[in-house]
């Protein structure tokens, strides 16, 4: 062993070039990873706020509060699928993750950097959002006093999304991506109140119920509650509370499956 | 200087299933040493060595990697072996010289001295040409070479290597088993799974031969020939006379004096397993099939390889 190697790699400095790694890769593939991010939020946007409101379905009120509703959608998709996707086929077909797995730190480490990649991925795509999604809109809301509630949501937000990715990326198997993703994906989008507020739905009684048990709905509450505060929305305390809580279940799930997964 | 490896009483019993994996299973590996462990598919041994590489639980027993206990502190063991999988397990994303230099990186190698060791050993393993091209256009036999490369770039002192020449062309088996012979002058201890008999004859320095999770001997390659088969076979192919059947032949030359037992092989002929050398029984065994009428078509003398050990402990029945 020659004289200038640490004899013990610590495994913080493991943690941080396995992160490295992934930061590298996605900065190599960095418009993959924006067309992957942006465009399906984009054209949601561009076809609910823009192409219905030409038509008069829809009015100008609604842009300003559909753009959090889909910030929000972003980062949390973004993250999940930051996690899910290539666990499921790190873990089967290309056996890439092994040697990460192999890396002189915790096996449970390598489970909470791909937490922590999710959340910086999720961030830049919700940074990315913002002014893009002003450009097809012709205007966005703003509101600086919500800033910091805005960050930290986002925050919160998006490690609740790598949780469940981190989850269906070690339960699911590689033969049942397709099936599961329509099943558990769109469901997912569609009752997160982003396209919605939560609010509006108290003639839905049910419906409103239903999007109770999605977390995503408290992250768009807690994103608009910051950057449209006059839109009627829930607590956000409460919605803070419900993503802290979330994130640390999924989380816990989703550690326990992926140990489940590196070791046998 | 202690151990390089050693297994002590391990047992690994997968949850819902009702025999162990690995049944209770001892060994040692001295520092320095090629060791094979050679076993049929399913007989404890990826098991054992996914025990050793810190990948599978063990039930009970203890294992140590250079001293270390692998299943009381994994993270330090990890730095001082590496793997070597039989499947490519390459980074996709990253040139063959960035999987060396990012291997190195979670090891905690600075970067001029990882990019200096990546240099080298892309070198040294004939990849330099191709280092910066995407790992996907690599053959099979490239990929192996880039694992091994990879494996030695933290300097690790034992090597596993799972069935490593399978699927290799003549040339890169060659260069990979150059390569192996060079590490272990150089003082790191291999220990690797084969199905290659002539393979793990020619390289190991000791074999062990696993089967149903234990230990059925262990041994250098020529001592378990000697051991447990005897000095040779005879291989005759034989017609019997009519009303006659070749299993009688068998029990009839098994009564010749020298020869320990015989069988029927796959292809008709009659091997006999033999206690003194093939030569001296020629002669004998062609008289008993003669008094019997039966009319011998081939004869073919040989010493006992690693694969009759093999079978004769394993058995010949398909996993």
């Amino acid at each position: 062993m020659s004289a200038d190697v640490d004899i013990r790699p610590s495994a913080g400095r493991a943690f941080r070039a396995i992160l490295w790694r992934d930061v590298f890769v996605t900065g190599k593939e960095f418009w993959v990873f924006l067309a992957q991010v942006a465009l399906q939020p984009l054209f949601m946007l561009f076809v609910f706020a823009k192409v219905l409101n030409a038509g008069g379905y829809v009015t100008d009120d609604y842009a300003h509060l559909l753009l959090p509703g889909i910030v929000a959608l972003t980062a949390f998709l973004t993250a999940l699928q930051t996690v899910s996707f290539p666990l499921i086929m790190e873990f089967s077909f290309t056996r890439e993750i092994e040697d990460r797995l192999l890396a002189p730190l915790p096996t449970y480490l390598v489970a909470v950097e791909k937490l922590t990649l999710a959340v910086v991925r999720a961030l830049a795509s919700a940074v990315v959002m913002f002014p893009v999604g002003a450009l097809v809109l012709g205007s966005a809301p703003w509101h600086a006093d919500g800033l910091i509630l805005l960050v930290v949501s986002l925050i919160l937000g998006s490690w609740v999304g790598a949780g469940i990715g981190l989850s269906l990326g070690t339960m699911v198997p590689p033969s049942k991506i397709s099936v599961i993703f329509a099943v558990i994906l769109t469901p997912l989008m569609f009752t997160g109140a982003t396209q919605y507020p939560w609010k509006s739905l108290e003639s839905m009684r049910w419906f409103q119920v239903v999007t109770a048990f999605n977390p995503l709905t408290y992250l768009s509450e807690v994103v608009r509650a910051a950057v449209v505060p006059d839109v009627p929305h829930i607590a956000p305390w409460i919605c803070l509370l419900v993503l802290v809580v979330s994130g640390t279940l999924f989380t816990a799930l989703g550690i326990r499956g992926f140990m489940r997964r590196a070791l046998s | 200087m202690s151990a390089a490896v050693e297994v002590r009483d391990l047992v690994k019993r997968y949850p819902k299933r009702d025999v162990n994996a690995v049944d209770g299973l001892s060994f040692t590996v001295e520092p320095g040493e090629i060791f094979g462990l050679l076993g049929p598919n399913g007989a404890g041994k990826s098991t054992t060595i996914g025990v050793l590489t810190t990948r599978v639980r063990a039930t009970s027993g203890d294992a140590t990697v250079a001293g270390i206990d692998v299943v009381r502190d994994p993270v330090a063991a990890r730095r001082l072996f590496a793997v070597v999988p039989q499947q490519s397990n390459l980074d996709r994303s990253l040139t063959p010289r960035q999987n060396l230099a990012f291997h190195a990186a979670y090891h905690g190698y600075p970067r001029a001295e990882r990019n200096a060791r990546a240099a080298t050993l892309l070198d040294e393993f004939g990849l330099a040409e191709q280092a910066d091209v995407k790992v996907d256009w690599y053959s099979g036999g490239m990929a192996q070479r880039l694992m091994i490369a990879r494996a030695m770039m933290h300097e690790p002192q034992v090597l596993f290597l799972d069935e490593p020449t399978t699927g290799l062309d003549p040339q890169s088996r060659i260069f990979m088993w150059e390569r192996v012979r060079d590490l272990r002058s150089r003082g790191v201890t291999v220990v690797l799974t084969t199905h290659d008999m002539d393979e793990a004859a020619e390289m190991c320095d000791r074999v062990g031969i696993v089967d149903h999770g234990k230990l059925l001997a262990l041994d250098t390659p020529a001592g378990l020939t000697r051991g447990v088969a005897g000095q040779g076979v005879l291989d005759l192919s034989v017609t019997p006379a009519p009303g006659d059947d070749i299993d009688k032949l068998i029990a009839a030359l098994t009564d010749v004096a020298g020869v320990s037992r015989g069988e029927l092989l796959g292809n008709g002929s009659i091997r006999l397993y033999l206690a003194t050398e093939p030569e001296t029984l020629i002669g004998p065994a062609v008289t008993v099939l003669s008094a019997r009428s039966a009319t011998v078509t081939d004869v073919h003398m040989g010493s006992t390889t690693l694969e009759d050990v093999f079978i004769d402990l394993t058995g010949r029945a398909l996993r």
